[in-house]
């Protein structure tokens, strides 16, 4: 009977090493191992045997099955991972072929460049402010220090509507707006960004529509330190950690002192370029301490109160930034100049 | 203000600073240096020669040939100039100089005679073209008889002088002197100055006794002063204010003339020669003008004055717009001899007026309009006199005869030096403001911390504190400020929801293919109120209208978005770029009077145009191109990403294709836009193809937003699908069916979607075929097969019953 087992595992791993399908594997299966198969036959004739045999027969014809199983399962999964390597040796396609394009949008420039800004004031505490484009003289020009007869107020350089509403020349009334809200007695920390509009002919530098970014502090004991502080911690977010800022002496009607910022020319490094004319630095910004008319005219007492404001344009940063060289091509809207800076 | 810095050396020394050097402190400590540039080009090897005699050329009619003495030896120079003459002395450029554009002159041949070099005319040498006396531009220079021959006639002429021009800002008008520019930089630098001190000899005779001044309005003029010159010889001035005034960029035309330019440059005092024999008449009276009055200005034009503008007459007749212009009447010219010489203050806005409505703005006027130093007026008056006493052979009456109720004191400031450190942040001693105040030349009381400034009426601009505030801190240094961060308390900043929303919808559109675009808010007349939305028209609103628009494409605010992005797609289309996908987020303006008396309503609206293929994967033979359905598609993302129930109808909008265009409604039946095809008219008037657009009331939008805000739980029991294929009339809106499936099959009937759309084969003509899944949900529990069955009967029978629907076979 052992000799049987034995020629019965021999014969049957033979045509488990021959099968080539799976449907071979199972044939031999049902032939060797089903409840009609030969070692089946063996075991139920083992009562023929002796009481000693019989364990030691038991155990050959189990060795021999699970030999035979194994066997099976092992070439099965062999033949199983053939199959699916012609498989997809068949579904191979040519992968240098261009795919399916996604229809992308993106953002315009300058709304790239004002989000970064707002982002960057946001991060040190200032919130939002948004006002109307179409403003009273009184919140464009009075309340910041240009009375009427001011000759910073020309009819000739604004868009009026009538001789009380104007389209707004810069987002400051934004600021008088907000802090006439507070009773003169909470701090403010704002920025506004927005459209200005001038009576400006459109050309390369120029353009009758632009936007305006504008911050505002005002609380008790801002220094002009602070102003200093403020704006080096913006300029080295925007434009990089290695530049410098410098403030000079300027005049704007509703700070007092005021200053332009400069930024060391990133071309040159400080040197001097044709970029930074020569100077080694950029004006980006103008900032002042707000002047005390302004402070009053919005409800605060000056003395106790203080504040600083700046004010920057969008459009002057992106061209720096990225180089545009002609503001036109921010309100043209051609296709090639938008897709070009959505990465911006 | 173009400042000559040979000029700048007679003042305050400055040799030692490289120019660039210098703008730089400048620009640290107040004034913007815009450019750095020498008043020429580099010239050398050019001297004074003389010419000895001027002959014709033998070979050439318009060519003389000239022997030319130029100290060391004589030179045969070849010359074409027309003014050239015997016995003249002219700039010599010998053999081996150096003109500007680095042109070398050599020892050559003209036509057949040896030419030793070049007589040069100022252009030759560098010198701008508006700068050049008139009788020299034509030909070469001649020099006056006192300088000597081989003298270097760059430095004699100035042209080695290097010109600072300086941005200023209204404050500092003081800089528009030099005297004011010697004060500055003498501050910057912390250094000695000297500036001129007038004198003058004066004949025994007074002016009063030939002149009598009478103002009629002491507020527009509160200071006249008149004084009297006699014996005048009108001819060329000294070399050096020609000089000055080339180097300021003022053309010198006679010595009269160069002198008052000369004071209004030195001083900041702008003053006016009158030919006192042509003025007619022994009273200067100053006056308004009346209404319809005219003057003949000294460029010959007849002006119409008005009471707004104040005049110098003779009693009589107008002889100047004060502060502006000159009379042609009284001119001086080549043969006057007594001058009436007016220093005057004039009232800055009086002045600004005239300069404005007479389209004059010059040197004087933007001084006058600025306020000139009240202190500074008589004296520069007396400068003059003392330069023509000089040069123009002068006999000064005692004088001026005047009218004087000008203020001249001085602006107080208190200050206190613990509330300088507060403001600026800084530690800056007593000592140091003290210091401070000493290079400003700011005369000033001290009591410890407290200091009492008498601002000098030069710097008018000097008022309150903060002013104060201003000089010390630029003195001292901006640089030396530190940075320090607002101690205040803490503050979070942030986004508002209305400005996330915002934000959220552009990444939307964005993200749905549409690049961002930024248009003009000034449209046209007509654009203005093209493709209005609904519930705008509904508003009745009037376009907002500028009162001087600058041109008729920009004269109106605009109430949609669209039209400015439509002619964005035109300027793309003619530049070959066909596909274009766009939207903008911006406001247009509502006004509802017809004259606008207050602020329009600024509404937020969210608009987008698209035109071209929408998908192109060419190899797959894949194409879609834009139709109805892809922007709607876009507007019903945004909904379901705004969770709003919003419904389509179709609509007729003026310019949009009627049988193309929907307007959107909110379930409360309120319109908050419309999606469809451009009017195919409107899009062949611009050129583009076809161009499906949607506006939206983003406003209403983010409100709707704001108050609904309740999330639902995810649903714990199943739903089950049914699919239902109906027969109708070709002509029922899928929508309606859509509506009253929902409505029969409710409360279980959760989603209606439209899978398939059929006409044709198997279908009557006029018929379609519409197939729907329909998903049955109760959130309580599991559905019963029944119950579903129920609901499904009941939707058959009302889709039949409303629109005729038959289920299909």
């Amino acid at each position: 009977m052992k000799e049987r087992l034995q020629e019965l595992k021999a014969e049957a791993l033979n045509k488990v090493d021959e099968a080539r399908e799976v449907q071979h594997l199972k044939d031999v299966r049902v032939e060797y191992l089903g409840k009609k198969g030969p070692i089946t036959e063996v075991l139920r004739s083992m009562g023929k045997l002796s009481k000693e045999e019989r364990p030691v027969i038991g155990q050959l014809a189990n060795d021999v099955r699970e030999d035979i199983a194994q066997a099976i399962e092992k070439k099965q999964s062999a033949l199983e991972e053939a199959a699916l390597e012609k498989q997809l040796e068949a579904e191979s396609i040519d992968v240098t072929l261009p795919g399916r394009p996604v229809q992308v949008g993106g953002p315009h420039l300058l709304t790239s460049i004002v989000e970064e800004i707002e982002d960057l004031f946001i991060g040190m505490g200032f919130e939002i402010k948004e006002g109307p484009e179409v403003e009273t003289d009184y919140y464009n020009f009075e309340a910041l220090n240009l009375p009427k007869g001011h000759p910073a107020r020309d009819m000739q350089d604004s868009f009026y509507i009538t001789e009380e509403l104007l389209l707004r020349t810069h987002t400051s009334p934004v600021q008088a707006r907000t802090m006439g809200l507070k009773n003169g007695s909470e701090p403010v920390k704002m920025i506004c960004p927005g459209k200005v509009y001038r009576r400006d002919t459109d050309d390369a530098t120029h353009s009758h529509q632009f936007t305006q970014i504008e911050g505002l502090l005002v609380d008790k004991h801002v220094r002009m330190s602070d102003l200093k502080g403020v704006l080096n911690t913006f300029a080295k977010q925007m434009f990089g950690a290695e530049r410098e800022i410098r403030l000079r002496p300027s005049f704007f009607p509703f700070t007092e002192p005021s200053v332009e910022m400069d930024i060391s020319c990133k071309v040159c490094g400080g040197t001097g370029c044709s970029v930074c004319k020569g100077t080694g630095w950029i004006e980006i910004l103008g900032a002042g301490m707000v002047h005390p008319n302004v402070l009053e005219m919005a409800g605060y007492d000056p003395k106790e109160y203080s504040g600083f404001a700046f004010g920057m344009g969008p459009e002057r940063i992106a061209m720096l930034k990225y180089g545009v060289d002609d503001i036109r091509n921010f309100y043209i809207n051609d296709q090639r100049f938008l897709k070009q800076y959505h990465k911006a | 203000m173009l400042v000559s810095l040979n000029w700048l050396n007679d003042y305050i020394d400055v040799n030692d600073y490289k120019p660039e050097d210098l703008a730089e402190i400048i620009t640290k400590t107040g004034i913007e240096v815009e450019s750095v540039n020498p008043v020429a080009e580099a010239a050398k090897g050019i001297v004074v020669g003389r010419v000895v005699s001027c002959e014709q050329h033998p070979n050439a009619e318009k060519l003389s040939l000239c022997q030319v003495d130029i100290g060391e030896g004589i030179l045969q120079i070849v010359c074409g100039a027309p003014n050239i003459a015997e016995g003249q002395k002219v700039p010599v450029a010998t053999p081996g100089a150096v003109l500007p554009g680095n042109f070398k002159i050599n020892k050559t041949k003209l036509r057949g005679e040896v030419s030793n070099g070049m007589i040069c005319s100022l252009q030759e040498l560098g010198v701008d073209e508006k700068d050049v006396p008139k009788e020299y531009q034509e030909g070469i220079y001649v020099f006056p008889e006192d300088v000597n021959l081989g003298d270097d006639a760059v430095s004699l002429l100035n042209l080695n002088d290097i010109i600072i021009e300086l941005g200023l800002t209204p404050n500092r008008s003081d800089c528009l002197s030099m005297a004011g520019v010697a004060y500055e930089v003498a501050a910057a630098l912390g250094r000695e100055y000297k500036l001129a001190e007038e004198e003058v000899e004066t004949s025994n005779e007074k002016a009063e006794k030939m002149v009598k001044v009478e103002v009629e309005d002491p507020q527009a003029n509160p200071y006249y002063g008149a004084f009297i010159l006699k014996d005048v010889k009108v001819g060329k001035s000294p070399l050096w204010i020609q000089n000055r005034l080339t180097a300021a960029g003022i053309r010198p035309i006679n010595n009269v003339v160069d002198i008052t330019n000369f004071v209004l440059l030195e001083y900041g005092q702008p003053l006016h020669a009158f030919d006192f024999d042509r003025f007619g008449s022994s009273r200067v009276v100053t006056r308004r003008a009346r209404s319809g009055e005219k003057i003949t200005t000294l460029d010959d034009q007849e002006r119409t004055l008005s009471p707004d503008h104040l005049i110098i007459t003779n009693g009589e007749n107008a002889h100047a717009i004060a502060g502006v212009m000159g009379g042609a009447e009284s001119e001086v010219q080549e043969n006057t001899t007594t001058i009436l010489l007016e220093a005057a203050y004039f009232n800055p806005a009086n002045v600004r007026q005239a300069a404005k409505d007479h389209g004059l703005r010059s040197e004087a006027s933007t001084r006058f309009e600025k306020g000139v130093d009240p202190n500074r007026v008589e004296r520069a008056g007396i400068r003059a006199c003392e330069l023509l006493q000089q040069y123009a052979g002068a006999t000064v009456l005692e004088g001026p005869a005047k009218f004087d109720q000008l203020d001249r004191s001085e602006n107080k400031v208190q200050m206190n030096s613990l509330k300088i450190n507060e403001r600026l942040g800084t530690e800056i001693s007593n000592e140091e403001i003290a210091y401070i105040l000493e290079r400003l030349q700011f005369t000033y009381e001290s009591n410890g911390d407290e200091f009492l400034v008498y601002a000098p009426t030069r710097r008018g601009d000097i008022v309150l504190f903060e002013d104060m505030l201003e000089e010390v801190a630029r003195i001292y240094g901006y640089d030396n400020l530190p940075f320090t961060l607002p101690s205040g308390a803490a503050h979070a900043g942030g986004l508002s929801l209305e400005q996330k929303l915002k934000r959220g919808m552009k990444a939307y559109f964005e993200g749905a293919g549409l690049d961002e675009t930024i248009t003009y808010s000034l449209t046209s007349e007509k654009q203005a109120a093209m493709l209005v939305s609904k519930e705008v028209e509904e508003l009745t609103p009037t376009p907002v209208k500028l009162a001087m628009p600058m041109s008729e494409d920009h004269s109106h605010m605009r109430l949609s978005i669209l039209p400015e992005l439509l002619q964005s797609i035109s300027y793309n289309s003619a530049r070959k770029q066909q596909n274009i996908a766009y939207y903008e987020l911006g406001t247009v303006f509502i006004s509802q009077e017809e004259e606008v008396t207050k602020q329009p309503h600024e509404m937020l609206r969210a608009s987008g145009a698209v035109t071209g293929e929408w998908l192109a994967h060419p190899w797959q033979q894949e194409k879609k191109v834009v139709d109805f359905f892809v922007v709607k598609g876009i507007v019903e993302g945004l909904m379901k990403w705004l969770d709003l129930d919003v419904k389509y109808t179709k609509a007729k909008i003026e310019g949009m294709h009627p049988g193309r265009t929907a307007v959107v409604t909110t379930a409360e039946e309120e319109i908050i836009g419309f999606v469809g095809q451009v009017h195919p008219k409107v899009q062949n008037e611009l050129g583009i193809k076809d161009t499906f657009v949607f506006d939206l009331n983003a406003e209403m939008l983010i409100d709707i937003y704001q108050k609904e805000e309740a999330f639902e739980t995810i649903p714990r029991f199943p739903s089950v699908n049914r699919d239902i294929a109906l027969v109708v009339e070709d002509s029922v809106p899928a929508g309606h069916i859509e509506k009253t499936i929902y409505e029969a099959g409710a409360p279980l009937v959760k989603q209606v979607r439209v899978f398939d759309v059929y006409q044709g084969e198997h279908l009557e003509e006029g018929m379609k075929s519409l197939a729907y899944r329909l998903l049955y949900l109760d959130p309580e529990r599991t559905l019963k097969d029944e119950e579903v069955e129920a609901a499904h009967e009941q939707i058959l029978k009302e889709v039949k019953d409303k629109h005729n629907a038959e289920l299909r076979a």
